[in-house]
C-alpha cells in the first residue's frame, strides 16, 4: 500500500515537471518565430516612418540629387501586378483545386496534383525567366502582363492545393444532401461545397497575393520597372518590391530611407488587403 | 438451405397488401460495391402513402437498399442490377436528378448546410434549382416547416444558420427541406438514431403525419420504432429479404424462425 502511494507521488511529480518543461519549451519556440517579425516591423516602421507623408502616396519618384517626392507609380503598379496575377491565378486555382478535389480520383489528377506541388517549389527567379521566354520575348519588350503572368504562375500552386484540401474537408454528407434533394452536382459543388469551404479558400487566395505582392526577382526579368507614370499593361510598369530592390542597393542615403518606406508601405498595403479580404468573406454565422 | 426457405414463401407480398397501390415495385434488385454483392436478388412491392420499414442488424445492406431507390448509391461507386420502377417507371432509365426531386431522403445524422440560414435550408431545393419568387418561397417555408413540425420552434430565428439549432431540430429541419420540394417519396436512413428520446417521439409523430401525403420507406435499428410507424416491415440479414409482411403480424406472430429471433433480441 505504502508502495503504491509513493509509486503515485513519484509519478505525479515526474509527470507535472515534465509537463511544465514541455509547455515551458513551446512557449519558448513560439516566442523565437515571432522575434524575427517583432524586428522586421521595428526597423521597417523606425527606418520607413521618417519618408511616409502625403507625397509618397501622391508624388512621383524625383531624379538622383532631388529630394523628396513619392512612389505613387509603384503603389498603382504592385496594385495592377497583383490585380493582374490574381485575375488570372485565382480563377484558375480556384478551379483547378475544385477539379483535384470533386473530379480527380483518376491518372490526371494524380499528375497534376504532382505536377502542382513540383510547381509550387520552383524559385520564383525561374518562373521569372518562363514569364520572360514565354511573354516579354514573343512581345518584344517587358510588361506589366508579363510579371502579372509570372505573378500568377506563382499563386497557382497555392491556391489550387489549399482550395482542394479545404474542399476535402467539408463533410460527404452536404454533398449528399445537395444531391439528394435533386440539385444536378455541378450547382452542388458550386452552391453547397465552394460555399463551405469558401473560408479556408479565401485563407489560400490570401497566401497566395500575399506572396505575388512580395516578390521581386521575377519582376526583374519581366516588368523591368518604370520611373514614370505608367498603368499600361503592356508597357513596363513600376512596383513597390522592383524599388525597394533598386533604391535599397543605391549608394545615395535619401534613396535607402525611401527604400525602407516602401517596404514599410508594402506591409501596410499587404495587411490592408488581408483585412479587407477578411471583412469581405466573413461568413454570416458564427462557426 | 437458406435459400429453399426463401422460394417456399410469397416474400414481397404482405396479405394486405394486395389491395393498396404500389408506389415502388422492386424486382430481382441486387447491389454492388464493385464486385462485393451487397443487395442479393429483393423483390418487394412498396405501397402508395404507407410507412414501410426496413429492420435488420448491423451490415445487412438495409441503408444501401434504400440508396438505390432514389440512385445514390451509384453517387458513391455502386451499381445494381434488377428493376426498380415508381409509378411504373423504370428509374434507371430516367435522369437521376428529376428522380431525386421525387423521391427525397433524410440522412442519420443531421446535415443542414452551414452557410445558410434556416429559411434557406428549406428552400435550398427550390432556391438552388432557379426558383427565387420570394412570396411563394416564403409560404414554401411556412408549409414546410409546419409539417416538420418545426415552425413554431424557429419562426423568430428563420435567419440564423441551419446550424445553430438542436440536432433534433436540425433533423426535423431536414425534414423540411426534404419536403419543401414536394416529392412523392421520402426514404430515411435511420432518422432518430442520432437522437435522443423526446426528439425521437417527435421525429416519430412527425412521420405518422406525413405518411397522409407522402409514401415513406425508413430504415431502422429500432425495433420499437418500427412497430410505432410502419405498416408494413420487412427484414433483411447479410443482403437478403427474410420476410416482409404487415407490421402487425410481423410482431406478433413472425412468419419465419429468424425473424423470430431478431426480434425478440435472440441475436443481431
Amino acid at each position: 500500500m505504502e508502495i503504491k502511494s509513493n509509486m503515485k507521488n513519484f509519478n505525479y511529480y515526474r509527470r507535472k515537471s515534465t509537463n511544465y518543461f514541455m509547455i515551458s519549451i513551446s512557449f519558448l519556440s513560439a516566442l523565437v518565430t515571432l522575434i524575427p517579425l517583432i524586428f522586421i516591423f521595428y526597423y521597417t516602421i523606425s527606418k520607413g516612418i521618417a519618408n511616409l507623408n502625403l507625397n509618397f502616396f501622391t508624388k512621383l519618384p524625383t531624379p538622383v540629387g532631388e529630394s523628396g517626392g513619392g512612389m505613387v507609380n509603384a503603389i498603382v503598379g504592385t496594385l495592377i501586378l497583383i490585380g493582374i496575377g490574381g485575375g488570372v491565378g485565382i480563377p484558375v486555382g480556384i478551379l483547378s483545386g475544385t477539379y483535384l478535389s470533386e473530379f480527380g480520383h483518376n491518372k490526371f489528377g494524380f499528375l497534376v496534383r504532382f505536377l502542382t506541388d513540383v510547381l509550387s517549389g520552383i524559385p520564383s527567379i525561374v518562373v521569372g525567366v518562363v514569364a520572360y521566354t514565354l511573354v516579354v520575348l514573343p512581345m518584344k519588350h517587358f510588361s506589366a502582363l508579363a510579371g502579372g503572368i509570372a505573378l500568377a504562375i506563382l499563386m497557382i500552386p497555392t491556391i489550387t492545393r489549399t482550395t482542394e484540401e479545404m474542399i476535402k474537408l467539408v463533410p460527404q454528407s452536404y454533398r449528399e444532401a445537395g444531391l439528394a434533394l435533386g440539385i444536378p452536382k455541378w450547382k452542388t459543388t458550386i452552391s453547397i461545397v465552394l460555399k463551405t469551404a469558401w473560408k479556408g479558400i479565401a485563407t489560400g487566395i490570401l497566401l497566395g497575393l500575399s506572396r505575388a505582392a512580395g516578390e521581386t526577382a521575377p519582376l526583374l526579368f519581366t516588368t523591368l520597372g518604370n520611373r514614370f507614370w505608367s498603368t499600361n499593361v503592356f508597357q513596363p510598369i513600376a512596383s513597390l518590391t522592383v524599388y525597394i530592390y533598386e533604391y535599397s542597393t543605391s549608394p545615395f542615403k535619401d534613396w535607402n530611407d525611401q527604400a525602407w518606406t516602401a517596404a514599410l508601405v508594402l506591409i501596410l498595403l499587404i495587411s490592408v488587403l488581408s483585412l479587407t479580404f477578411r471583412i469581405i468573406t466573413r461568413s454570416k454565422y458564427k462557426s | 438451405m437458406f435459400e429453399n426457405q426463401l422460394n417456399n414463401i410469397s416474400i414481397g407480398q404482405p396479405d394486405k397488401i394486395k389491395d393498396e397501390k404500389i408506389k415502388i415495385s422492386i424486382n430481382d434488385l441486387s447491389s454492388y460495391f464493385g464486385k462485393t454483392k451487397v443487395i442479393k436478388n429483393i423483390s418487394l412491392n412498396i405501397p402508395e402513402k404507407k410507412v414501410v420499414a426496413i429492420i435488420g442488424p448491423s451490415g445487412c445492406g438495409k441503408s444501401t437498399f434504400l440508396r438505390s431507390l432514389n440512385r445514390m448509391h451509384e453517387v458513391v461507386g455502386g451499381t445494381i442490377t434488377g428493376s426498380i420502377y415508381l409509378d411504373g417507371e423504370d428509374i434507371m432509365k430516367s435522369d437521376p436528378v428529376y428522380l431525386r426531386r421525387k423521391v427525397g431522403m433524410v440522412f442519420q445524422k443531421p446535415n443542414p448546410f452551414p452557410t445558410m440560414s434556416i429559411f434557406n435550408n428549406v428552400v435550398a431545393g427550390l432556391k438552388l434549382n432557379g426558383f427565387h419568387n420570394k412570396k411563394i418561397l416564403s409560404e414554401i417555408v411556412e408549409k414546410s416547416l409546419r409539417q416538420a413540425a418545426l415552425w413554431d420552434e424557429v419562426k423568430d430565428i428563420l435567419h440564423r444558420s441551419g446550424a445553430e439549432i438542436s440536432g433534433g431540430q436540425q433533423q426535423r429541419l431536414c425534414i423540411a427541406r426534404t419536403i419543401a420540394i414536394n416529392p412523392e417519396v421520402i426514404l430515411m436512413d435511420e432518422p432518430a438514431s442520432a437522437l435522443d428520446p423526446i426528439s425521437t417521439t417527435k421525429i416519430e409523430e412527425l412521420i405518422f403525419e406525413l405518411k397522409k401525403e407522402f409514401t415513406i420507406v425508413i430504415v431502422t435499428h429500432n425495433m420499437q420504432q418500427a412497430a410505432r410507424v410502419s405498416d408494413y416491415t420487412a427484414f433483411f440479414y447479410v443482403g437478403e429479404l427474410v420476410e416482409y409482411s404487415d407490421t402487425k403480424k410481423m410482431f406478433v406472430a413472425p412468419g419465419k424462425k429468424q425473424t423470430e429471433d431478431y426480434i425478440t433480441g435472440r441475436f443481431g
